[in-house]
């Protein structure tokens, strides 16, 4: 077995242990860190596939990750105060359906991500990295100046959104949740990898003229990665709130892009594992060195400068070596 | 709305506008010269407006404050460009973007650290605290009169600067082929440090002007330096003229359309609902410029295909 398997396998195993541990030592604030985790490493694994696979630097994935956000936070509000969504031309209401707020949440970031893709992926290069920045940053404002919805002010849910069969409540199952949540992604995301359509849009990022010359298009490669992408950031948005039964304007702000951009440095570009493991450190480093002092972003700024000045392939790449061509 | 009212706001337009060009000049020359996407260029601009303010609290003036920012913006550009910038130039965007929002986190969290986390306040100078008269009977605030005149007098600057002088003239050759004015003997290096160090010091002094008239703060360098990005996307990347248009312009759509749509919707719609819609589409409304620019012209206004 290669050993970046076993690091990934190990990987899984603490971020599935901790919160099994935490129960025995009856720390639940551990299960709630151990979500976050899974949370944002899940935001990461949708970003990976535009940014890692595809090439695509979208510095503007808060904008999916809040719309899944907002997506949890109108729709329980809705069915919280029994008032329905709208009554014309036909009814919707809310909904305290997990399934269904997730389905929402995934719709919704895939059109908004398939508006934005089809405008900024006209451009390339240093154009789309500010492009998706700028759109972020007209729904976040738009979010603030948005008054129905709580504006600046954020949207409070007061019970936890529910899952057939299981008391999300309890924060051991609301974690079990989200790490299967997590394995899925992670096995959709390794079959796309290993798929045609995978190759092709590699292929894209590296060498785009020789994808043209044998027909195939790479922007509609890259516009179905980005939509893919932000739906996968969307749903892991919806988990959020639902997590801090809390949705604000701040899940849409662009220090929200960079961080999710981070998981995926610190834990390896382009690497199925490597949100993964940058989000569980991460959170590691924020529960530490946040303890530690109230400045904790200047170490995370150092080490951030010194993985991108000196460790290119994060830990995963420190760990396993360069990456192959082929299996 | 009255004719004396909407120059008003067309003179705020303006003003918002050659601001945002003293933040655009810079980003837009190190990207068009080094290739370099740097999103610590608004750490720059706050960098700037505390010096302002520090220097401005200790001697009580307001010249020396701006002398200050200038200073000070500028050495932080030449220090983080010696340091760190330089080894980013070979670098692909993403190691760029990775490590100056790394910068942002630095900077921004040291200066919590040093001044606190309540924002600082810089007077505007006594001289210019009052109104003036325009022809036409318009009263606008002196300041915000003489931020236009010298925004406008460094923008000729930056023109002559460029188009006129001997170190313009290595500018245009480093973005036109870097390779070639190296083995002409120019010092590439020294340059890209001078080019760094200017825009830092002209986002500096931008954020000591505009520090006058809000308050000075951590983080107050990051939404700017986002409407910077949009004034380049629209102008072009590297092109001065591209950034002095697309300043201009942003500036003018944002200030009118905060004044202008709630009036428009206020025409087919009840007040309130006028007000909340038309304020939310004019914070999109710049965006929804720079989407309109990018389909028609996707190199932006100026920008070299």
């Amino acid at each position: 077995m290669k050993r970046e398997t076993w690091i990934n396998g190990a990987a899984l195993a603490v971020l599935l242990g901790v919160p099994l541990w935490a129960v025995m030592a009856d720390e639940p604030f551990i299960i709630t860190l151990a979500t976050r985790a899974a949370i944002f490493a899940l935001a990461g694994v949708g970003l990976n596939l535009a940014l890692g696979t595809g090439g695509l630097v979208s510095l503007g994935h808060a904008a999916f990750f809040g719309i899944g956000g907002y997506a949890m936070g109108i729709l329980a509000s809705h069915a919280q105060s029994y008032a329905p969504i709208m009554e014309a031309p036909f009814l919707i209401e809310g909904t305290k359906s997990m399934p269904v707020i997730w389905l929402v949440a995934m719709v919704t970031s895939a059109l908004v991500a398939l508006v934005i893709g089809m405008l900024s992926l006209r451009t390339s290069g240093v154009y789309f990295i500010m492009i998706t920045l700028a759109f972020g940053q007209m729904i976040y404002y738009f979010a603030i100046s948005w008054p129905a919805y709580g504006g600046e002010d954020g949207l409070s849910i007061y019970v936890r959104n529910g899952f057939p069969g299981l008391n999300t409540l309890v924060p051991l199952q609301f974690f079990g949740l989200c790490f299967a949540i997590l394995c899925l992604a992670l096995v959709l995301m390794n079959a796309i990898h290993k798929s045609a359509f995978g190759l092709a849009l590699s292929a894209a990022r590296q060498n785009e003229t020789r994808v043209l010359s044998v027909g195939m298009k790479p922007y509609h490669l890259r516009l179905v990665a980005f939509v893919i992408s932000g739906a996968v950031t969307g749903l892991a948005g919806a988990l959020f709130a639902d997590l801090n039964r809390f949705v604000s304007p701040t899940m849409l702000s662009w220090q929200m892009s960079g961080e999710i951009i981070i998981f995926i440095i610190i834990g390896g570009v382009g690497r199925l594992f490597g949100p993964v493991i940058g989000a569980m450190i991460f959170i590691l480093l924020e529960h530490t060195l946040g303890g530690l002092s109230e400045f904790w972003h200047v170490y995370l700024g150092a080490l951030l400068l010194g993985i991108v000045l000196f460790a290119k392939g994060g830990v995963i790449g420190a760990l396993a070596g360069r990456e192959k061509a082929h299996d | 709305m009255t004719t004396l009212l909407f120059i008003e706001q067309m003179l705020n337009g303006l003003q918002f506008g050659v601001m945002l060009f003293l933040m655009s000049a810079g980003l837009t020359l190190v990207f068009g010269v080094m290739g370099l996407i740097n999103l610590a260029h608004g750490s720059l601009y706050m960098v700037g407006a505390f010096a302002a303010a520090a220097v401005a609290a200790a001697t009580g003036s307001f010249v020396l404050a701006l002398m200050a920012s200038l200073a000070a913006a500028a050495l932080a550009g030449a220090l983080i460009e010696l340091t760190i910038i330089r080894r980013l130039y070979d670098r692909d965007h993403l190691d760029q973007v990775l490590a100056t929002f790394a910068l942002i986190l630095i900077f921004s969290e040291g200066t919590r650290w040093m001044f606190g986390s309540f924002p600082l306040f810089l007077d505007v100078p006594s001289v210019l605290a009052g109104p003036v008269t325009l022809p036409g009977g318009i009263q606008y605030p002196a300041y915000r009169l003489s931020i236009i005149v010298i925004g406008l007098v460094v923008a000729a600057g930056m023109f002559g600067l460029i188009n006129r002088t001997r170190i313009g003239i290595r500018i245009r050759a480093g973005e036109a082929d870097r390779e070639m004015i190296a083995a002409l003997g120019v010092d590439i290096a020294k340059l890209y440090t001078f080019v760094f160090a200017l825009g830092a010091a002209l986002a500096g002094f931008a954020g000591a002007l505009v520090g006058a008239i809000q308050s000075v703060q951590v983080g107050m360098g990051e939404p700017v330096l986002i409407l910077a990005f949009v004034v380049i996307v629209i102008g072009g990347i590297g092109s001065i003229k591209g950034a002095f248009v697309g300043a201009l312009l942003v500036g003018f759509t944002d200030t009118m359309g905060r004044v202008l749509l709630p009036q428009v919707f206020g025409l087919f719609l009840e007040p309130s609902a006028a007000v909340s819609v038309g304020s939310a589409l004019a914070s999109m409304l710049i965006y929804i410029l720079m989407a309109g620019v990018l389909v028609f012209r996707p190199r932006g206004l100026y920008g070299v295909a």
